[in-house]
């Protein structure tokens, strides 16, 4: 008879033991790592971009693991549980980001690679000679990462509740805390290279957990028939629009759209492509990443194994699901199908899954904090060894604010601030992606479109009390989307409306662009 | 100095290969196109199976692009 706790949910010795273990595993791991493809960490480059020395196979665990991060495992089968079909809209996302990683951002790359840029921040100060629009990127892409980090930590409450461990206080916080200061320690002393490491053991965990789920779950509730049958109409289909509207058609559609465009604009994203060895190695994972995509569209349907099941109904569970709402219905579904030492392979998958992305993160912000911010405007001639110093500390800062704002302030505004962080990170695709291309557009009606575009945005989230999608009004037309791509309309209509003024007032703009034509290709 | 201009342009330009991607876009951002229940495959459901079969054929299509476009 398992011990019965303050919660309810009853503490799970055996899957607890395995848990801690592969924990401490990947700590040590963590911590081995500063010594893989040996580098001198006192360098930026080397510390932040792990020596961009990442083959095809590496930058394929460490994108694969920074991209499909544990509270998307949590989330996104919540979401099916809860709202049905919408929620698979995250596979046409991440079907429709990879054309894009594999025609524009190996020209990220190269142009990185030849000018020795860290951040999407350097590119734009050089490419635009600006660095207030630099600092813009690099403010938006910490803001936007910020509420990221914390709710990796929500991936890992949600296991440890579910693993029985609980208490009051202070101690109700102290198991994430102590994961916390452990990834903080590895992350400050082995950079980019210990997620690159951790990446490989936690991705073998979760493929397995996976396919273990896929071959035994849908046995034991009868076949996929009986489960779809069990899914309530109004959940199993997008309702089809009335006359006159978009209906979930469209917002399903700039959804998947939005998403992807914002998704490489993203500093973790960019740290892990940027890491790679060449661009060839970003190409070829365009093909391979596709791999977490379709594993990603099955535990989307684990929401409905979930109501198949009845789970939300059954009594060892309600504590549960009461606590952590939706996001229960994973752990939920693993306590139920999976024998003690299983659920502890498959919960250290998940929480060993939200390190892998809350590392990248980190060291993605502390790689923009000191390129673009402290370099910029506080100490500009910093020395190779103080500049990586500093990144260290940022990488500190920046985690452990995610830490006390998880602790501190309810997990729901975690959850809509990094809503919000999509809306504002897509407002830096003109300057970045598009700055790839083209130097046509003036820098300052950049950061104007910018401004704009984050400005309506926040406010158009605001009004819609922080839903993703917006019913624009066409005449009697009225078109819901995603409030990310109708801002980002926006702010290219400003940029390109400003460009002609700004250089007119600027007068002839001298070619300041330190990058040229071939820097962008191999 | 011949061979490394034939390889610039060969990366640098475009290439036709490049509208399968399109194509791509078109068909998974018009729901309309896949939001039915039949034809179902063992138990699934149209939409679901096939939005996870475009996942596999985008794959494809990047793989067909990147050899076709000389690596």
């Amino acid at each position: 008879m398992p011990a019965a706790n303050s919660t309810g949910t009853p503490l799970n010795a055996a899957a607890l033991t395995i848990f801690v273990a592969l924990f401490g595993l990947v700590s040590v791991l963590g911590f081995a790592a500063a010594r893989w493809r040996r580098g001198d960490l006192g360098l930026l480059h080397e510390w932040g971009l792990g020596g961009r020395r990442f083959g095809t196979l590496v930058t394929w665990f460490l994108v694969g693991g920074d991209l499909y991060t544990a509270y998307t495992f949590i989330a996104v089968p919540a979401l099916a549980f809860g709202a049905g079909a919408v929620a698979f809209f995250a596979v046409p996302f991440t079907i429709l980001v990879y054309p894009l990683l594999f025609l524009v951002i190996p020209r990220l790359w190269h142009v990185c690679h030849k000018r020795r840029y860290i951040t999407a921040g350097d590119f734009v100060r050089g490419r635009f000679a600006n660095r207030w629009l630099a600092l813009a990127v690099a403010l938006t892409g910490i803001a936007a990462t910020m509420p990221y980090i914390a709710l990796q930590l929500v991936g890992i409450q949600v296991v440890l509740g579910a693993l029985g461990v609980s208490g009051a206080g202070i101690a109700a916080d102290l198991p994430l805390i102590i994961a916390f200061v452990v990834l903080a320690a590895f992350t400050y002393s082995s950079g980019l290279r210990a997620p690159a490491a951790i990446a490989i053991v936690k991705d073998i965990l979760i493929y397995t957990t996976a396919l273990a789920a896929l071959l035994v779950i849908p046995a034991q509730l009868g076949g996929f028939g009986k489960i779809f049958a069990a899914v309530p109409a109004g959940k199993l289909l997008l309702a089809v629009p009335g006359p006159h509207t978009g209906g979930t058609y469209s917002a399903y559609a700039t959804l998947a759209l939005g998403s992807a465009l914002a998704q490489f604009l993203y500093p973790h994203s960019l740290t892990g492509v940027l890491s790679a060895s060449s661009g060839r190695a970003i190409r070829r994972n365009a093909a391979m990443l596709p791999a977490y995509s379709l594993m990603l569209g099955f535990l989307a349907l684990f929401g409905y194994f979930v109501i198949a099941a009845g789970l939300d109904k059954l009594p060892q569970y309600a504590s549960g699901f009461k606590q952590f709402g939706n996001n229960f219905a994973v752990p939920a579904l693993f306590l139920h199908s999976f024998p003690s030492w299983f659920v502890g392979v498959a919960f250290a998958a998940i929480g060993i899954g939200a390190l892998v992305p809350a590392a990248i993160m980190s060291i993605a912000s502390a790689n923009l904090y000191t390129r673009n911010v402290h370099r910029e405007f506080i100490n500009r001639n910093p020395t190779p060894r103080q500049e990586s110093q500093m990144a260290k500390w940022a990488s500190l800062i920046v985690k452990f604010g995610a830490l006390a704002f998880i602790v501190v302030v309810p997990t729901q505004y975690a959850i809509q601030l990094q809503l919000l962080g999509g809306i504002w990170m897509i407002q830096t695709l003109p300057a970045v992606m598009i700055g790839l291309y083209t130097r046509w557009f003036n820098p300052w009606a950049l950061l104007a479109g910018w401004a704009v575009g984050m400005t309506c945005g926040s406010l158009m989230a605001i009004a819609t009390h922080l839903t993703p999608s917006f019913p624009l009004e066409l005449g009697h037309y009225t078109i819901p989307g995603y409030t990310a791509v109708y801002t980002l309309l926006l702010n290219l209509a400003v940029a390109a409306a400003l460009t002609p003024l700004c250089n007119a007032v600027g007068g002839p703009r001298a070619r300041v662009d330190e990058t040229c034509a071939a820097d962008y290709r191999a | 100095m011949g061979h490394v201009g034939t390889e610039q342009k060969k990366r640098g330009a475009w290439s036709w290969w490049y509208l399968l991607f399109a194509v791509e876009y078109l068909v998974l951002l018009w729901p309309a196109l896949y939001n039915r229940v039949q034809p179902a495959l063992l138990g699934i459901p149209f939409f679901y199976w096939f939005q996870l079969a475009c996942v596999v054929a985008g794959a494809l299509v990047t793989a067909v692009v990147y050899f076709a476009c000389g690596e």
